[in-house]
């Protein structure tokens, strides 16, 4: 069965990997290589990196970044920012990303899109939509790092990327970027009526139960977040441990060191070990993965 | 230690090759040059892109002719990837009917998406490894491997040598005949996992007689 995808968002700006609150103001976190090496290490499922500064200077993300990080990086790689033309794809590519994710020019050029399907296959071609919630309670699609409005709804935007090849879309809400108040169900829930692509939800996340709770509401193929997978140790695989408790069929959790007989607390976070089960465990062997 | 090359004919993700590879000790030569790829024991042919395209760029490098000599008649291993694997079959129906490089009888058709199937297959599936699968020697019978493809593979049982289900849809995840292997999940992409699947390419190539 195929199962829903952990993806860690990574946003670049100034060449490192930043904290992005509500797409206006910026922590650093570290550099992108090492950020990248921990969460394949953590059994993450799929890796998203955006350079936030491409568009605006009218540059593409830089592919020696890319070549840095792929070296590490045994998981999907999808990497963004920037992108104007079928070479700058292909020059990503051969750096060693997977796949690559359009956001202005979905909306500005959407040609792109089947240009880059014809060469790269459908599959290759994330959409990444950026949508605000407006007054009147609809969902509008935003460009230059969410600071155009297409007066599009990001449902149509999707639905448009569809019909022009892409293979997934990516749906982010600036209102909760950073804010750790849950996923925007209702603008994923909108986005999952207008398209039968794979739909990767993010903004929002604060912790495994935000998680959880999507995955009780939407069908979504692949959960994602940013700042939750940078300030706690082995996040991905804790968040996994957790989601595979309610959803067991539906998680990959397959690396050796799995959090499976930890308990939780009411905030998604493991609990210290019993004293006697810590005391077992001292003389237990763990062998190391050959391959 | 056996030389590996790695196909480059402007499709594949050959770097992502490169760098599993890299880990498991092997230099690869990312080439398109026929005097470096006779030189070398064995081939991976990775893909991302479309169908046709890939025909094209093969051809355009004389590689289809090239590769059936040192594959089919000199026997050397080759590992088809994804899109590398299609191309192994008669043909596709990706945007038209092409014709593939023909090593396997069978042919690639498109997965049809419904209320409940999306499309591409893209993610993580477990997959079902047939008895004496050589790729697959050391990994859990229920390993997780990436997948990313709208098209799939329909061929003759007797080259399936994994499966996985999508839907209602009983996918080919893996194919095995003599010295042609080929996964339509991306090893380099799959963690551990994959990369033991590469090592044991690796481990077949270094005891290949050619």
């Amino acid at each position: 069965m195929l199962k829903k995808r952990l993806i860690a968002s990574l946003v670049i700006k100034n060449g490192i990997v930043v904290q992005s609150i509500g797409f206006e103001r910026y922590l650093p976190i570290g550099k992108p290589e090492i950020t990248v090496d921990y969460l394949n290490q953590w059994g993450i499922d799929e890796i998203i990196m955006v350079d936030i500064d491409a568009t605006r200077e009218g540059r593409c993300i830089d592919p020696e970044l890319i070549k840095r990080v792929a070296k590490r990086c045994f998981v999907p790689l999808s990497v963004g920012g920037g992108i104007t033309s079928v070479d700058q794809i292909h020059t990503l590519i051969h750096s060693g990303a997977d796949k690559v994710s359009l956001n202005t020019q979905a909306f500005t050029n959407p040609s792109l899109i089947e240009e880059g399907a014809r060469f790269f296959g459908s599959q290759c071609m994330v959409v990444s939509i950026d949508a605000k919630r407006s007054p009147d309670g609809s969902y509008r699609a935003y460009t230059h790092g969410g600071k155009t409005d297409t007066a599009l709804s990001a449902a149509a935007l999707a639905e448009q990327a569809q019909a022009y090849g892409a293979g997934e879309i990516l749906i982010n809400s600036i209102d909760r970027d950073g804010h750790k108040n849950g996923y925007d169900i209702d603008l994923i829930r909108s986005l999952l009526r207008t398209t039968n692509l794979p739909l990767i939800a993010l903004g929002g996340a604060k912790d495994p139960l935000s998680m959880k709770a999507l995955l009780e509401s939407c069908d979504v193929s692949a959960i994602a977040a940013g700042n939750y997978f940078h300030f706690v140790e082995h996040s991905a695989t804790i968040a996994k441990a957790y989601l595979s408790r309610y959803f067991p069929e539906q998680i990959r959790l397959d690396s050796y060191s799995d959090y499976r007989d930890f308990s939780f607390d009411e905030m998604g976070r493991i609990v210290k070990k019993e004293d006697n089960s810590l005391r077992d465990m001292l003389f237990e062997f763990h062998p190391k993965e050959v391959i | 230690m056996k030389k590996i090359a790695i196909i480059d004919y402007g499709m594949g993700n050959v770097q992502s090759v490169a760098n599993a590879l890299e880990l498991l000790g092997y230099t690869a030569t990312i080439t398109d040059n026929h005097d470096l790829l006779k030189a070398s024991d064995a081939y991976i042919l990775p893909g991302v892109g479309a169908f046709a395209e890939a025909m094209n760029n093969l051809r355009a490098r004389h590689l289809i002719p090239f590769l059936h000599t040192q594959v089919i008649e000199a026997g050397k291993p080759i590992l088809g990837i994804c899109l590398g694997m299609q191309l192994f079959l008669k043909s596709s129906e990706e945007m038209g009917l092409h014709e593939g490089l023909g090593w396997i009888e069978g042919k690639v058709i498109a997965m049809t998406p419904d209320s409940t199937l999306r499309v591409p297959h893209v993610g993580w599936n477990d997959i079902v490894a047939k008895e004496g699968a050589s790729l697959f020697a050391g990994v859990d019978q229920d390993a997780h491997f990436y997948f990313d493809h709208s098209y799939h593979v329909v061929c003759e049982e007797r080259y399936i040598s994994t499966k996985c289900q999508y839907g209602s849809y009983e996918l080919t995840a893996a194919l095995q005949y003599k010295n042609v292997f080929a996964t339509q999940f991306h090893p380099e992409k799959s963690q551990t996992k994959g990369l033991k699947l590469l090592r044991n390419f690796l481990n077949f190539v270094e005891e290949h007689p050619c």
